[in-house]
């Protein structure tokens, strides 16, 4: 027996794309509906240096989606998005408290609220495993492969897809939406908060509103493809794209591409491997990031080293560079 | 920029503070600030480390909680009269690897004049340009914020102040970490604002230059222990009181008051 499944490039490379498109074409489709969306978010997550909070609130979900389920006994979305939106809420109250009423730093206190309250919903979900349809398992990977088997929307004549792929597409949609509607003042209030306040921008509107989508979005993903992912794609896309262009726009794109890039080449890795396709593509992710780190034109080590071997090489002062330097 | 508008309305002052309280974890910082800001003039705030004067700032623009009092500006709570006042942080208070052009640093001094949801416009960009020509920037309007010298990072905010088109300004601590020559092209401009009617109050920590610099000076140490014109205010006996009995400032201080005697 081999470790690792004998490759072939057939199964691998041409049927995810035509005999398997509907299942294994689908699952990448679902992904990177969740990374483009997550990334979206993520961008200005790092941004505000609230990389971990996102981190925290994909963990604490569990929890919020348990106590929601235990209280109104249905698995509808609205009543999951509640819970969540609480837990998030309680997640960020409890870092806050923690931070301001101890001597702990604010790393700390993401630290304990996200563990704790992750560590809740699990063992709530033990307690209550009769009566919770929910297990461990589909939380931290998702459905991903259920999700093809699920009865696709019809819409007049159309053939929409399933459940799970419009609602990740509606809400893609949405925060694009979101993010161009409220760009200015996003990017002013994470730049310098005092000077927004100054000009009347609703610092604290616009923090909520984003803790608010960013719960929606992870309850919302989670479902499909599960913790790991989520978590994984809030971060690594904006990552990605944070080393390859210094401008906010063109990072916006670049995290996209990195979401399609990932969910692509995780899917045929999934299939290669045989493995869970939410691993494979988080795995596949972090291989982008890191083709980024060392190759990126701007910010990539390589290039980086190369560049100050030559300028080493051609130490010839650059007068047009500092001329203005006043 | 606009040199048609009334600058300030007569008779009522720019700036006015009543009785204002300031804590930090229930440590006051600032007690019972009473001043009222004369239109037109170019104020320093100056006092020891930890006086309390970015706090004085930072509660003046409804960035911190006041434990009491008020502070109107022209005659209207601050939250009332935004549009007309302009704030420029410290520097060190925002992240230059920030993924934006210099152009889009001074463009978000007009944000509050553009509203939601729309981009900023021509209009804007001209504004946002002339300001940047007035600090000498305009060559480097594309270029990204962390490739900046400390003076040239000064010089971004203090164009973003002008493009709020403001009649009152905050300023903390505008020369620190600037060489001459920008410290020079600042002063030269704020005076420039003072000339056309704005008041601008400006945190200073160089005794010397600031009795050169400015027209009033409040002496702050947790309270206020002077405010009126420079002349006036800037003594040995009021700047003791100001600094306590600090030898090295002390010694700064007799060498700028003898400096003004000569």
């Amino acid at each position: 027996m081999t470790l690792i499944p004998e490759f072939q490039a057939q199964r691998v490379f041409v049927e995810p794309w035509t005999t398997e498109l509907g299942s294994h074409g689908l699952m990448a489709l679902v992904t990177f509906l969740v990374g483009a969306t997550c990334g979206l978010i993520g961008n200005f997550l790092i941004l505000r240096r609230m990389a971990l909070v996102g981190d925290a609130i994909s963990h604490s979900v569990l929890p919020g989606i348990a106590v929601a389920f235990l209280i109104t006994g249905s698995r509808g979305v609205g009543a999951m998005v509640l819970g969540a939106v609480v837990a998030a809420w309680v997640t960020h109250g409890l870092i806050e408290v923690i931070s301001r009423h101890s001597r702990l730093k604010q790393d700390a206190a993401i630290g304990i609220a996200f563990s704790t309250l992750f560590a809740l919903g699990v063992v709530l979900i033990a307690v209550f495993a009769d009566k919770v349809d929910l297990d461990q398992d589909c939380v931290l990977n998702g459905e991903l492969p259920m999700i093809p088997l699920e009865p696709a929307v019809r819409w007049g004549g159309w053939v929409l897809g399933p459940p799970p792929v419009l609602r990740l597409g509606v809400i893609l949609m949405a925060s694009i939406a979101l993010v161009a509607a409220f760009y200015k003042e996003l990017m002013l209030s994470s730049f310098d908060p005092g000077l927004a306040r100054c000009l009347g921008v609703r610092v604290g509107m616009i923090h909520h509103g984003l803790m608010f989508w960013l719960s929606l979005t992870v309850v919302a993903s989670f479902e499909a493809v599960g913790a790991i992912l989520v978590i994984a794609l809030l971060i690594l896309p904006g990552a990605t794209a944070s080393l390859l262009t210094d401008r906010m726009w063109p990072r916006l794109v670049w995290s996209t591409v990195h979401a399609a890039l990932s969910a692509v080449s995780g899917m045929h890795l999934a299939v290669a491997l045989d493995c869970s396709p939410a691993g494979a593509t988080v795995v596949a992710g972090a291989g982008w990031f890191v083709m980024a780190w060392l190759f990126s034109p701007t910010e990539g080590m390589i290039p980086r080293r190369w560049r100050r071997r030559s300028a080493a090489i051609d130490s010839r002062p650059r007068s047009s560079e500092f001329g203005q330097n006043a | 920029m606009n040199p048609e508008k009334p600058p300030a309305e007569l008779g009522v002052p720019p700036l006015e503070i009543h009785d204002l309280t300031v804590a930090y974890r229930n440590k006051p910082v600032l007690w019972g600030v009473d001043l009222v800001a004369p239109a037109g003039q170019l104020i320093g705030i100056v006092g020891p480390n930890g006086a309390g004067k970015s706090t004085l700032i930072k509660a003046c623009m409804g960035l911190l909680p006041c434990a009491s009092g008020w502070v109107n500006a022209f005659g209207k709570p601050l939250s009332q009269s935004l549009g007309r006042v302009g704030y420029v942080p410290q520097r060190e208070s925002v992240d230059w690897d920030f993924p934006v052009s210099v152009m889009d640093v001074v463009l978000m001094g007009r944000y509050g004049k553009i509203g939601l949801f729309k981009r900023p416009g021509a209009e804007d960009r001209r504004i946002a340009r002339e300001c940047l020509e007035q600090v000498q920037m305009l060559p480097f309007a594309d270029r990204q914020i962390s490739n900046l010298s400390g003076g040239q990072q000064q010089r971004v905010f203090l164009a973003r102040a002008l493009a709020q088109e403001s009649d009152l300004y905050f300023m903390d601590e505008p020369f620190t970490g600037v060489d001459a020559a920008t410290e020079a092209a600042i002063i030269a401009l704020l005076q420039g604002l003072r000339s056309r009617g704005k008041t601008i109050l400006v945190v200073h920590h160089d005794l010397p230059t600031a009795r050169t610099y400015f027209d009033w000076l409040l002496l702050l140490n947790m309270r206020v222990v002077a405010f009126g014109p420079t002349d006036q205010v800037f003594t040995s006996e009021l700047l003791q009181k100001t600094y306590g009995g600090r030898l090295t400032v002390l010694s700064e201080v007799a060498e700028a008051v003898g400096a003004k005697a000569r």
